[in-house]
């Protein structure tokens, strides 16, 4: 109907000023990091070409400890998130008074900034004054403070929780919105035939919303994969690197030691581990939405 | 895209009273099964909400009784001072908060007018090339600010723009295109093709078209995105303000208060009072707008 030409142009016109705009500010540096990789710049240094050295020395046993704790860290995270996000969309799903109110108090940690939820886990976590060191001496589950940020295995874990936190309202609302998608008519004929809510939950409810949950627990394993903010905030990869990350451990040498080269060889494991992330989202989203 | 997709939003409850008597028996919970539902909401919002309670606690101790053991919960001599000496006392506190504005209304305003055009064509347009420019713009979202930092702070120093406000606006901006263009293009994606053929039997050109037919049309979409966009911006991106700005008077909220958190003394009562003045206005829209904000999160997930 219109012309076909004139419309194509057009459309690249719309596209181009946020196109131009994403080659320079994400394309370029990604490129100039690969780039960067293979030479020996610092802060100071004048630059050189030093080749695949920058890989050789990175991987040593530290890197690759660094590399399976990122794994179990992010594993940890994102299944709790799964599992603590379907339990608060089932809760938030029943008929109960009241729940309009339930599902906007589960939405603060997803919209406050970020790094003013972790101050106040910071505060928590703290071993003299926390609130849970001090209901733990209370309830006389610890004989005295215990100091989460201060151990390599509490602060791992402090971490996970806060992680944890921050993830939780968005999962829980999104499985709540694919929740009440599914057809009530499903779940009124398996009533009708004599089914509990268990049964109903395990052979609809799930495998309904498996779309839903693969989708996200993709985008959770990346968002968690890349998170920053909560452990810089909390131990800054402390302590002795016990909650260094590859983000922590890329941002620490590149940023903290100016070792340039080196850093920009962390960054592009990462991005390689994140195209191999992004590669398998797509090939799942392809096959679930062939499926429909 | 079927409707079955679409994301539902909370059914009003007169709806649900109508439905068939079958629908209301499934609703229909044993006094039991009432005790364990609220039980268990009860114990998800305590985890949720227990570092808001403990910081707002906090706030309202005097210090004295904040470096006492043992624990105790709840304030003996609660008060609001920590709210007024704060103001002096956390430095430059008013400059963070209007730094978080500044720096999240420019981003807002830079992110709608480079995803506006983007998404009306992502909406309405499909040929060749379309398919994996939106998939490239979709996998910005994947990669972290952390590995583009270096040639970012070289470019930034290159533009002198280190240590200014555009130092967090403009990587700001390229890590919020993605969710914007997502669900601005679902959006319009809803939005009838036949007011483009009239406005094209009318004459009209395409430019006008989209200035005078659609943006109206698309408003109440286009303004979900820039509230998730503003809300993104003011709270996210702490990595560039923390490494491409090191000056305190240009210094959001978040990293202006973890420079203050980063000392050995804080002074927690006044940190926590500073955050919960902080965050007001996202409280605030939580509040008033969480319908969109659950339409405008599920919208932008859902579809695939």
């Amino acid at each position: 109907m219109l012309d076909a030409r004139a419309t194509r142009i057009f459309a690249w016109l719309l596209l181009a000023p946020a196109i131009l705009y994403v080659l320079i500010i994400v394309a370029y540096p990604l490129v100039a990091t690969f780039q960067l990789s293979f030479t020996d710049a610092s802060l100071r240094r004048v630059t050189n070409w030093v080749g695949t050295r920058n890989y050789e020395r990175i991987f040593n046993a530290t890197f690759a400890e660094v590399i399976l704790r990122t794994f179990v860290w992010t594993f940890c995270s994102v299944l709790l998130k799964m599992v603590i996000g379907m339990y608060g969309a089932v809760l938030l799903n029943s008929a109960v008074p009241g729940r309009s109110l339930f599902r906007i108090l589960t939405m603060p940690p997803w919209i406050v900034p970020m790094a003013i939820g972790i101050f106040m886990w910071g505060w928590m976590y703290n071993g003299q004054f926390g609130m849970i060191s001090g209901l733990l001496q209370r309830f006389g589950l610890t004989d005295g403070p215990v100091a989460f940020l201060a151990y390599g295995s509490t602060a791992f874990w402090a971490t996970i929780v806060t992680d944890v936190w921050i993830g939780v309202p968005m999962v829980t609302i999104y499985f709540l919105a694919a929740m009440q998608s599914i057809p009530r008519d499903l779940y009124e004929a398996a009533w009708t035939d004599g089914a509990g809510r268990w049964y109903r939950f395990r052979r609809i409810t799930l495998p309904l919303m498996a779309p839903a949950i693969i989708t996200m627990s993709m985008l959770s394993l990346i968002a968690t994969f890349n998170s920053f903010d909560i452990i810089w905030i909390l131990t800054q990869g402390g302590p002795s690197g016990q909650t260094t990350t590859m983000i922590i451990d890329t941002y620490q040498t590149a940023i903290g030691s100016k070792r340039y080269g080196e850093g920009a060889a962390r960054a592009v494991v990462i991005c390689i581990f994140l195209s191999l992330f992004c590669l398998a989202y797509f090939r799942v989203t392809r096959r679930l939405s062939a499926q429909h | 895209m079927t409707e079955a997709t679409q994301p539902v939003p909370v059914p009003p409850p007169a709806r649900r009273r109508k439905r068939a008597r079958d629908g209301a028996m499934i609703d229909h919970y044993r006094w039991w099964e009432v005790v364990g539902i609220y039980a268990g909401i009860v114990l998800f919002l305590i985890f949720i909400l227990a570092p808001f309670v403990e910081g707002f606690l906090v706030s309202l101790k005097p210090l004295s009784e904040l470096f006492s053991t043992p624990y105790s919960f709840w304030p003996e001599n609660g008060s609001f001072a920590a709210y007024r000496t704060m103001w002096t006392s956390v430095p430059g506190f008013w400059r963070y908060i209007v730094n978080s504005f500044l720096i999240s209304s420019v981003v807002t305003v830079v992110v709608l007018a480079l995803v506006i055009p983007a998404a009306y064509a992502f909406a309405r347009f499909s040929f060749k090339g379309m398919g994996p420019v939106l998939g490239a713009f979709l996998a910005i979202n994947m990669f972290s600010g952390a590995v583009l930092l270096i040639p970012l702070f070289r470019l930034m120093r290159t533009f002198g723009m280190l240590n200014t406000y555009w130092a967090m606006i403009v990587p700001g901006v390229a890590f919020l295109i993605p969710s914007a263009i997502w669900l601005l293009r679902t959006y319009m994606m809803r939005i009838p093709k036949e007011l483009n053929e009239a406005a094209y039997m009318d004459g009209a050109s395409q430019l006008y078209t989209l200035r005078r037919v659609i943006l109206p049309v698309a408003a109440p979409g286009i303004t979900v995105v820039a509230i998730t966009t503003f809300i993104g911006a003011y709270a996210q991106q702490f990595i560039f303000a923390l490494t491409f700005n090191s000056r305190t008077e240009y210094m959001p909220l978040p990293v202006g208060l973890f420079a203050y958190f980063g000392k050995q003394e804080v002074i927690w009562n006044e940190l926590m009072a500073a955050s919960f003045v902080g965050i007001t206005p996202a409280l605030i829209i939580i509040f008033f707008l969480q319908r969109y904000l659950v339409g405008g999160l599920t919208a932008g997930a859902v579809k695939q």
